[in-house]
């Protein structure tokens, strides 16, 4: 029999701390659609995407009746669109509507993979679907766009950071009756990692196989809770505490992807550690770091918090899948997480704060709004500079800037959901435009030569 | 194949009666219960062997769930691999 005292536990992390699976997202290869004639490639898409993905949300909301944890989202990843544009010419926005029926027929919440990988150049496949992007995402409602501009293998296209500076401030003006939403489906990375199940950067990478289960966690709530319960422990005893809640929260990752693997048919890639927050009183990262012992998150001593936090989730996550990969680390998306809007709206939490932290966790500047007059460059800047984080530290950072469109620091921007809401957040005024005005490529640094 | 069902609230006459008639209806078999009263807080797990189960599991679920809400308790019905995965090594 088991003891009731763990059942109780188990229970309660659900019922009030929030404990769920954030997401199971079936990457899809799309190779074998790419076609000379970008309808028939169309066709070809939708078709793969809707067998594939027929029972997904049906098997997914099975699992959460069966073991009565949540399932908040069912998504999907595809290979990089920008391939497919190639290999078929045309508008790429019709690859954009073709993802975007295929997720609204099989009833998913996200669709990513509206994606292209220049971190060493362009071929014309990934220009013309960069180009795109903000037709794309102001026009489409499920589908997800991300640009990988550099890695620690090759370094850092410049060229690609200017152009997207300039492409997020697009995006968000097209959407700007929208409060700006376009902005906050499209991410920015170095290092993006090819099996990754969280939105908007999830893509299908090269290397996956032809169809694959990948499984997001949650839990953030869990983790206060715990040491909220541990009192005034040693800060080792901390770390202890919360590699032992993410064991158990990623076991039910394990669970649920294997599960789902088992019912769809379809092989199981990996469980992403990574707590993912949500904007909901007691779901939020901030919040542990605040409950380690900060008096606001952003102030000094959040780095230290951080990556204590950032490296016990891994030591306890890998235990408990066999499968790991993804993200995994702490997310801090400012705008999903509660105590992050708090902190970020009363001013103990700023860009450059944020810049550090993104050096010791898993991702990188997440749903940050910053004024709507800010000039590509600067973005450009802030791209380069998180682009550098990653590709000097061999991990992955993200940009995901949403431009505040006619709106000055300080005021909001409510997108709703998951995504939250957030204050304008200061940018700084300097133009680092003759820099990103020189283009070409930063060269990879010395990490890169591990051969 | 084995569930588990939980129930917490205030304490009252016939809770365990209730519940384990709903098993009974859809051919659960009670294997194990233990139960516990702190301060009138009720808290009881009950094993049951649902491999006979005459209806489907989800639909299990919601019955027991409104038995709770008939008697202002809460009652959570999970199958056991989920206690199994996060607790056991």
């Amino acid at each position: 029999m088991y003891n009731a005292s763990d059942i109780l536990e188990t229970i309660r992390m659900i019922q009030d701390e929030h404990l769920d699976i954030r997401t199971i997202t079936m990457g899809i290869s799309l190779l074998d659609c790419a076609d000379s004639c970008i309808g028939r490639s169309c066709d070809k898409i939708y078709d793969k995407i809707t067998s594939r993905a027929e029972h997904l949300v049906r098997e997914g909301e099975e699992i959460e009746r069966k073991y009565g944890i949540p399932i908040i989202n069912k998504r999907i990843s595809v290979t990089p669109i920008a391939m497919l544009a190639g290999a078929s010419g045309g508008d790429p926005v019709q690859y954009a509507h073709t993802l975007n029926r295929a997720a609204k027929a099989v009833g998913v919440n996200f669709i990513g993979g509206y994606s292209a990988l220049v971190h060493k150049g362009f071929s014309p496949g990934d220009e013309a679907l960069i180009h795109s992007i903000p037709e794309a995402l102001s026009q489409t409602e499920f589908v997800c766009a991300s640009v990988n501009v550099g890695s620690t293998k090759s370094g850092i296209n410049l060229d690609a950071c200017r152009l997207m500076g300039g492409i997020i401030c697009d995006c968000a003006r097209k959407t700007a009756d929208r409060e700006c939403i376009g902005a906050a489906k499209l991410v920015v990375f170095c290092n993006a990692p090819e099996d990754n199940p969280f939105m908007a950067g999830a893509f299908h990478g090269f290397g996956e196989p032809d169809c694959v289960i990948n499984v997001g966690v949650s839990g953030p709530g869990v983790v206060r809770a715990a040491l909220q319960g541990a009192g005034d422990c040693d800060i080792t005893q901390v770390a202890d505490i919360i590699k032992k809640t993410a064991f158990k929260i990623t076991r039910m990752g394990q669970l649920v992807g294997a599960e789902a693997s088992e019912r769809l048919g379809v092989p199981f890639g990996i469980v992403d550690l990574s707590l993912a927050p949500t904007p909901a009183i007691g779901d939020s990262v901030a919040h542990i770091l605040e409950e380690i012992g900060l008096e606001k998150c952003g102030i000094h001593g959040t780095t230290a918090t951080l990556a204590l936090l950032n490296d016990a989730v891994k030591k306890g996550g890998v235990m408990a899948s066999s499968k790991v990969g993804g993200l995994s680390g702490a997310f801090i998306p400012v705008s999903e997480d509660a105590g992050m809007i708090d902190a970020a709206t009363q001013g103990s939490l700023s860009i450059e704060k944020l810049e550090a932290m993104t050096a010791v966790c898993s991702v990188g500047l997440d749903m940050v709004i910053i004024p709507g007059d800010t000039h590509p460059d600067v973005v450009a800047g802030i791209i380069a500079d998180e682009a550098a984080i990653g590709m000097v530290n061999s991990k992955t950072t993200a940009v995901r800037l949403i431009p505040a469109i006619g709106k000055k620091e300080g005021e909001q921007l409510h997108f709703g959901g998951l995504l939250g809401y957030g204050p304008v957040m200061k940018v700084g005024r300097g133009s680092p435009s003759k820099f990103i005005a020189r283009g070409g490529q930063i060269p990879a640094p010395l990490q890169s030569l591990k051969n | 194949m084995k569930a588990v069902i939980t129930v917490i609230g205030r304490d009252m006459v016939g809770i365990l009666a209730k519940v384990s008639s709903k098993c009974a209806e859809h051919n659960a078999n009670v294997i194990e219960v233990t139960q516990s009263v702190m301060q009138d807080v009720f808290a009881m797990v009950m094993l049951v062997d649902i491999s006979g189960l005459s209806c489907d599991f989800s639909h299990f679920v919601e019955e027991q769930k409104q038995v709770g809400a008939e008697l202002g308790l809460s009652i959570h019905t999970m199958h056991e691999d989920i206690f199994n995965s996060m607790h056991r090594i």
